[in-house]
């Protein structure tokens, strides 16, 4: 067997209690194009945190190039030729952008002094492979998200890096800055510098890698090489079940929609939004990060109010000008970023679940009604089965599935007529989906509007009736939605372009 | 990341329980026990080392027109470091406001005045004196809610504003002679129960009511563990951080009169030490001091560790600079076990 | 290119402008060399403390204890020396102050590097903790026979001469040191790994981490570092009072906070520049000696400076809230 550029064997690993890796082995060789595949949550991260010397692992043993490093930490990684690109860019808003790209080569080489011309030299040639061209002496705070990747590409490529760990990559991208940076790929990789590329998307694991190893709940499940793996094998690997390909379906509906916006608009972040909801719908939506669809829905939620436009609920012309305004209206919205913007992570159960309805909790003194909120709780464990030792025990001990039932709880406790999801499944372990699916569905049948955003194109597919497309603001395209499989989404999302006769810009040109 | 303690659904049967146990309760909260146990110790070691200076009625009586002051802007504190900020300029308000009241009290009545008249005036100082208090709270909260100013910077300009603004109307001179109606809140007692005491008593009341029964008591709550979700979760962050610091201001108008009571005199830079004192108490007492968390119980059980100690360490004949130092140590301590603790319980029991 | 005017020392350089045009117009005497040496002598101590709370603040970071430290090393320090009775060189007290407040900052840095304890509490107690020590166990007596060579020290002029007016004006010896502090750190921040990962820490400390910054080391050298610049600043207090005084300093924290954070340097961490904390101190420090030149009774100082704090700060939030909410246009 050839020496490999990097072996993890047998890596054990666990927070606070918690085992985030059982026995985990995964090997890289050199120029190796090697994909991990699996969903949130199965310890992916912390296999990346363990290979860059952020984590040490309780047990098992890491070798680069063929040598066993036992104390392996970040600095010692890099000199290794370890690099890893996390999702958050570990970029320092407060900082150049010169200095994001170089200091972390100086810092390898355990330099004391800053020279100021060497370190924009070096950075100036970072930044020329991958070709562009940013203002060197400018503070990172104020750029766009894709020139932050950019940057963090850019200094992973420098400092003679073996292999480069890309964790999630192409999830703030546009089409054509995922093809920019496959191109990227590709030169590295002819160049001898082996990838690890971190990666739920399927469509991008088959095109791009020549090894996938897969994880599952903390556990390295299969690693195979891509030509021996097809879809539906992943699939199953990667959640543990076959594809389940049921559909939701309601007949046509007409008369007075639950939820209407006539050319709703946001300054700088959508316009002419022109969508109708009718009871039993489950509408879905997608389209890029940045296409405006988040933004959509916060304004419908009253968080950032809309500019121009008009939203009408049954039929009646609104003002949502704040959150309690929406709340007023029976609109409710379950957010993007379930940890920052959905949960009290260290506050109970109990008190994320009634957040949303605490004023209607009140005795005829005005305090909190003790009995009232119990049963409250109790009764959306039950509905949902959330499962929890005690409602009293914080948010945060729950597995992400369960996490997202108590939001939802939250948001049906408040009894809406239109509910806004975004990104219901994220992070979610793949049981937990088909419940909340199921719950979602049940919810519509009764008569309550839905509207889904998602990336996840199966999850649409099954759950929506109709799909509608976002892209920089607009809305470009409308699917059945049992028929909206990768190739219409392409056509309507990229055929746009070409109708339009529009050229391509990045995000940040405005 | 499921929970290992329960693979069962549904709730646990204690969670129906309405009844209540204090050894429940202590339970609940480890900060609670602990700090218990540390009021016990303190009280024991201290009657054991000074039986009978400390175990007096004597002492007994003067603590309990002693800490009524800081318990009371403890409880101010408590309210702006639960919403994830800080009031510094609780004592600036404090005396600001002490000093309109007493200015009422002495400037505004005639002289010769009747009993009946000049308990008016009494009361008009006290009501200007919550009112001024509540004033100055809401321009905190406005600075903090609506301009997003960081907390610390807000109080610590308002601070500086406040004291100074007690400058000016003073001339830094202090304000003595006010009527006996009046001085008989810091010193009189009622069955017993030192005024003070009373009016202690009284704020723990309305602020455990506020904190834990009243929704806007979990709205703060929410919010200071994360001002982001709890935007997305329907409160109004702005009024909740508004009615925060004003409360904040009203409770440290009350500790300011009481404090004018207690001495007959106002000035503007009363009892300045009080500041770091009353963060002492509140982080002794479990306030989470990123927001979020805090129990009324904690804050009182902290003072009372706090007045015995000092009123022990006083028997023992022990000079203010070495409380000083004690307390430094014991705040320190406390928070150092409480970061160990929890680490200690992983250790001890790996789960698999 | 830099757009330096838009920086926020910048507009603190132009009110400070403002406010010396204002003042000199209404009092001739605002710009005599007197009034402007008083000026810089009432800044030569403050001057390193702006400099610590600088260091602090842009880790991400607060500390209140300064104070606390520089009397607890000067007074022990000076202590130290009286005791040995030996005619040591002025700069052994320095020295020995110095290493006094570097084992204290260093304190203040375990605590919060190690047990990950928020830095305003910590450096409250560790505050209450020295000056209680200090009173208690080393002394509470001001100490007004100096040692010989720091009393020579203190009497020493850097500059010295008489004015046409007939008054002696100069400034100490002390004064360098001051100046030599602000140089090193301002060279350390700008062109040093240890100052750059003092900016990386505070911009964002898991990355930090995750580049090869060791943070556990950075936030204890902060710490210890600006424990030792404050048992500098405590013994320069000392040559100039010509006394060690144990409770002097206690109290000038919050003020010290305000002029840093005026000078532009964020509290959240990560900004800011040894220019404008200075500048932001020469804001307060006019204030304080120069209100009453224009008729200002002395007593509105503390409601000018607190009122000044809201508004810079105000400011500054309201700038960086616009900022962000000016995202760029996703629409084409």
């Amino acid at each position: 067997m050839p020496k490999a550029l990097i072996e993890l064997n047998h890596i054990n690993k666990s927070f606070a209690g918690v085992h985030a890796l059982k026995d985990v082995s995964l090997r890289i060789d050199y120029g190796e194009v090697h994909c991990l595949a699996g969903e949130n949550g199965c310890g992916k991260s912390t296999l990346i945190k363990v290979m860059s010397g952020v984590h040490a692992p309780d047990h098992g043993e890491i070798r680069i190039d063929g040598e066993l490093r036992s104390q392996l930490n970040p600095i010692e990684a890099i000199n290794s030729g370890v690099q890893v690109i996390y999702q958050d860019f570990s970029i320092f808003p407060n900082l150049t952008v010169a200095e994001n790209i170089a200091l972390n080569g100086e810092l390898a080489q355990r330099k004391k002094w800053i020279n100021w011309s060497k370190m924009r030299q070096t950075a100036k040639q970072a930044l020329d492979k991958v070709g562009v061209d940013l203002d060197l002496n400018a503070k990172v705070e104020h750029l766009s998200v894709a020139d932050k990747q950019l940057i963090a590409i850019s200094r992973a490529l420098m400092h003679r890096a073996k292999l480069i760990v890309m964790d999630e990559p192409t999830t703030a991208l546009t089409q054509k800055e995922v093809r920019a940076l496959f191109r990227v790929i590709e030169g590295l990789k002819r160049d001898g510098i082996s990838i690890l590329f971190v990666s739920h998307k399927l469509e991008e694991v088959f095109e791009l890698s020549e090894r996938i190893t897969i994880m599952r709940n903390g556990k390295n499940v299969i690693s195979e090489r891509t030509d021996q793996l097809n879809r539906e094998k992943l699939v199953y690997y990667m959640t543990g079940r076959q594809i389940d390909e049921s559909y939701y379906e309601v007949e046509k509906k007409t008369g007075t929609p639950l939820l209407r916006t006539d050319n709703l608009s946001l300054k700088g972040c959508f316009e002419h939004i022109s969508l109708s909801i009718h009871p039993g719908e489950i509408v879905g939506l997608t389209g890029l990060l940045g296409s405006g669809r988040t933004e959509l829905a916060e304004s419908l939620f009253g968080l950032t109010p809309a500019t121009g436009g008009l939203i009408y609920r049954d039929g009646q012309a609104v003002n949502i000008q704040s959150v309690q305004d929406a709340e007023g209206h029976g609109i409710a919205y379950v957010p993007e970023d379930r940890l920052t913007e959905g949960l009290f992570l260290e506050q109970s159960i109990e008190r994320n679940m009634v957040v949303s309805v605490i004023d209607g909790q009140k005795d005829k003194w005005g305090m909190i009604d003790g009995k009232k909120v119990k049963s409250t709780v109790r009764s959306w464990i039950e509905k949902l089965g959330i499962v929890a030792h005690s409602p009293l025990s914080p948010v945060k001990t729950l597995s992400g599935g369960n996490q997202q039932r108590v939001v939802l709880a939250r948001w049906l406790a408040a009894n809406p007529k239109v509910l806004i999801l975004n990104g219901p499944s994220v992070g979610v372990d793949i049981g937990s989906k088909e419940d909340i699916h199921q719950v979602i569905r049940d919810l519509a049948r009764q008569g309550l509007g839905v509207l889904m955003i998602s990336d996840d194109l199966p999850e649409l597919r099954q759950n929506c009736n109709r799909v509608l497309v976002m892209k920089r603001g607009r809305i470009i395209g409308e699917s059945e939605g049992k028929s909206f499989t990768q190739e219409v989404w392409s056509q309507l999302h990229d055929g746009h372009d070409e109708e339009a006769g529009l050229a391509e810009n990045r995000g940040s040109t405005a | 990341m499921s929970n290992h303690a329960s693979k069962r659904r549904g709730t646990d049967s204690s969670y129906d329980d309405l009844s209540f146990s204090i050894k429940r309760w202590l339970s609940s909260d480890g900060n609670l026990t602990r700090l218990f146990v540390i009021m016990v110790l303190v009280f024991v070691t201290m009657a054991i080392l000074s039986p009978r200076t400390f175990l007096s009625l004597d002492s007994f009586s003067s603590m309990a027109f002693q800490f009524p002051v800081l318990g009371i802007l403890s409880l101010a504190m408590m309210l702006s470091m639960i919403s994830g900020g800080i009031d510094l300029s609780i004592v600036g308000i404090a005396n600001l406001t002490s000093i309109l009241a007493a200015m009422v009290m002495v400037r505004l009545i005639p002289e010769g005045a009747s009993a009946g008249t000049s308990l008016l005036y009494i009361a008009v100082g006290i009501v200007c004196a919550m009112i001024v208090g509540i004033l100055c709270g809401l321009l905190n909260g406005f600075a903090v809610a609506k301009i997003g100013i960081p907390p610390i910077l807000v109080t610590l300009g308002s601070m500086q504003m406040f004291m100074g603004l007690a400058i000016v109307i003073t001339k830094g001179q202090a304000i003595v002679g006010l009527p006996e109606q009046f001085s008989a809140i810091g010193n009189g007692s009622v069955v017993g129960i030192p005024m003070p005491l009373i009016i202690f008593i009284l704020c723990i009341g309305a602020a455990y009511l506020l904190l834990n029964r009243r929704p806007f008591g979990m709205k703060l709550q929410l919010l200071g563990s994360n001002p982001t979700a709890s935007r997305y979760g329907g409160i109004r962050n702005t009024t909740v951080l508004l009615k925060t610091y004003a409360l904040s201001g009203l409770l440290a108008s009350i500790a300011g009169l009481v404090m004018i009571a207690l001495t007959n005199s106002a000035k503007a830079d009363y009892g300045t030490s009080y500041i770091l004192q009353a963060i002492l108490v509140v982080v002794l007492g479990g306030v989470n001091p990123n927001g979020g968390f805090g129990k009324i119980a904690g804050v009182v059980m902290a003072v009372l560790t706090l007045q015995f100690l000092s009123s022990g360490l006083n028997a023992l004949h022990v000079g203010n600079f070495f409380k000083d130092f004690i307390w430094g140590i014991v705040l320190i301590l406390v928070m150092v076990i409480n970061v160990v603790s929890p680490r200690m319980k992983w250790k001890r029991k790996p789960a698999g | 290119m830099r757009k330096w005017t838009k920086t926020s020392e910048f507009y603190v350089a132009i009110i400070i402008l403002v406010l010396f045009v204002a003042i000199g117009s209404q009092n001739g005497a605002f710009f005599s060399s007197a009034n402007m040496f008083d000026l810089i002598r009432s800044s030569i101590v403050p001057g390193i403390f702006v400099i610590c709370t600088m260091m602090v603040i842009i880790s991400g970071g607060i500390d209140v204890s300064f104070p606390a430290i520089a009397t607890f090393s000067m007074f022990s320090a000076t202590k130290i020396i009286l005791m040995l009775d030996l005619d040591l060189p002025v700069f052994v007290a320095f020295l020995l102050a110095g290493i006094i407040g570097l084992g204290l900052g260093l304190i203040n840095g375990l605590l919060i590097a190690y047990f990950k304890l928020p830095t305003l509490i910590v450096t409250l107690g560790t505050s209450s903790m020295f000056s209680g020590f200090l009173l208690t166990f080393v002394g509470s007596r001001q100490i007004s026979n100096l040692p010989p060579a720091l009393e020579q020290f203190g009497k020493t002029p850097f500059i010295k001469f008489t004015t046409d007016a007939g008054i002696t004006v100069g400034l100490p010896m002390s004064v360098l040191i001051t100046a030599a502090v602000i140089v090193i750190v301002a060279i350390m921040m700008k062109y040093t790994m240890i100052g750059r990962g003092i900016y990386a820490l505070g911009g964002d400390p898991v990355s930090a981490e995750r580049i090869g910054f060791n943070t556990k080391f950075l936030q204890c050298f902060v710490y210890g570092f600006v424990g030792f610049l404050a048992g500098i600043a405590g013994m320069i207090q000392t040559t100039m009072m010509r006394s060690s005084n144990p409770v002097d300093l206690l109290g000038t924290e919050l003020l010290i906070i305000a002029a840093v954070v005026l000078g532009g340097v964020r509290i959240t961490g990560g900004h800011g520049t040894v220019i404008g904390a200075l500048l932001g101190l020469l804001l307060i420090v006019t204030i304080q000696n120069s209100l009453i030149l224009v008729g200002i009774p002395s007593y509105w100082q503390r409601f000018v400076i607190g009122a000044l704090i809201l508004v810079g700060t105000g400011v500054a939030a309201y700038q960086i809230k616009r900022s962000s909410s000016k995202r760029s246009s996703i629409l084409t």
